[in-house]
């Protein structure tokens, strides 16, 4: 059946309705994936302990991509891991999103010139929502990357965009 | 009037009614776009390889069943400490006769070596006439190769 790989062209109250629904409880239990790569997952570990407490956002680290809404790619993506990394992504359900934490899986970060082994940037192998910029960035720094793609998600519809 | 295993009933109507309306809530929602990577196996992202059957080696089948031999056992001997002041002599004998029994098969296994986890060195009988004659001086050698 599949409701919501269905585009619509005019919108009315049910569709608007249900948009708003369905938005609040995506946004509302952002499931991370659990891993991470680098050092930036050290960071990552901060902001999911109690002092940061990434559980009022409700994001929690699920062991399983069947059961992840959000992949945070926190740290150097290595060229052996890329594979990995996409079949990961592969296997997680939709709706899915990525968080690219840190410099590294940005862009290649320090690696970028002379990382034989890294990959300049996650974003080609894996569609990416919301860069988080900082080697590493601070808890602060990817709570807003969180609240940045909970904007995201508010402002998706199932409406198709009129273009002009 | 309802009786109290149509209470029980209507909890298993309620209860199955529940799933079911969750799921088919569920199928008409979700996106369903499947693909062969999606549908893998998870193996952390590495690819799958073999079958998910996975031999074992025989000899832990050996232990398990020794190892539950001995469970039942000490199941046994739990409601036997409980009623040994009440029955007095007659228990105590009683057990001693099922210890012993267990007793002979755990030495069955010892003197067969099936609890020599290194290296098995099961005992061949050697037959004098019939199938299967050997000559003593071969085996000799052969267990010492």
């Amino acid at each position: 059946m599949g409701l919501l790989d269905q585009r619509f062209e005019n919108s009315n109250v049910f569709i608007t309705s249900m948009d708003n629904l369905l938005s609040w409880a995506r946004l509302s239990s952002l499931w991370g994936m659990q891993f991470g790569l680098a050092c930036c997952a050290i960071e990552m570990m901060a902001t999911g302990a109690s002092h940061y407490d990434l559980d009022r956002f409700g994001t929690f680290f699920r062991g399983s991509p069947r059961q992840s809404d959000v992949m945070i790619v926190a740290g150097t993506v290595s060229l052996k891991m890329a594979s990995r990394i996409k079949t990961l992504y592969d296997q997680m359900s939709e709706p899915r999103y990525v968080i690219s934490m840190g410099s590294c899986s940005n862009c290649g970060g320090p690696y970028w010139e002379h990382g034989y082994h890294v990959l300049k940037g996650v974003d080609r192998i894996i569609p990416v929502d919301v860069y988080v910029p900082g080697c590493p960035p601070r808890p602060e720094a990817l709570m807003e990357g969180l609240m940045k793609l909970q904007e995201k998600i508010r402002a998706g519809s199932l409406v198709e965009k009129k273009t002009a | 009037m309802l009786t109290e295993f149509g209470r029980v009933l209507i909890f298993l109507i309620v209860g199955a009614l529940f799933v079911a309306i969750g799921l088919f809530v569920a199928w008409i929602l979700r996106p369903h776009r499947p693909y062969p990577s999606k549908l893998a196996t998870y193996e952390c992202g590495e690819v799958p390889l073999g079958d998910t059957r996975v031999r074992f080696n025989i000899r832990f089948y050996v232990i398990a069943l020794i190892f539950l031999i001995f469970d039942v056992e000490v199941v046994f001997l739990f409601p036997w400490a409980t009623v040994y002041k009440n029955l007095g002599w007659f228990a105590f004998v009683e057990m001693l006769v099922f210890l012993g029994i267990l007793f002979v098969g755990y030495a069955y296994v010892w003197r067969k070596g099936d609890l020599d986890w290194d290296k098995p060195s099961p005992k061949i009988p050697i037959y004098e006439q019939g199938i299967g004659v050997r000559e003593p001086e071969v085996q000799q050698e052969e267990i010492e190769a």
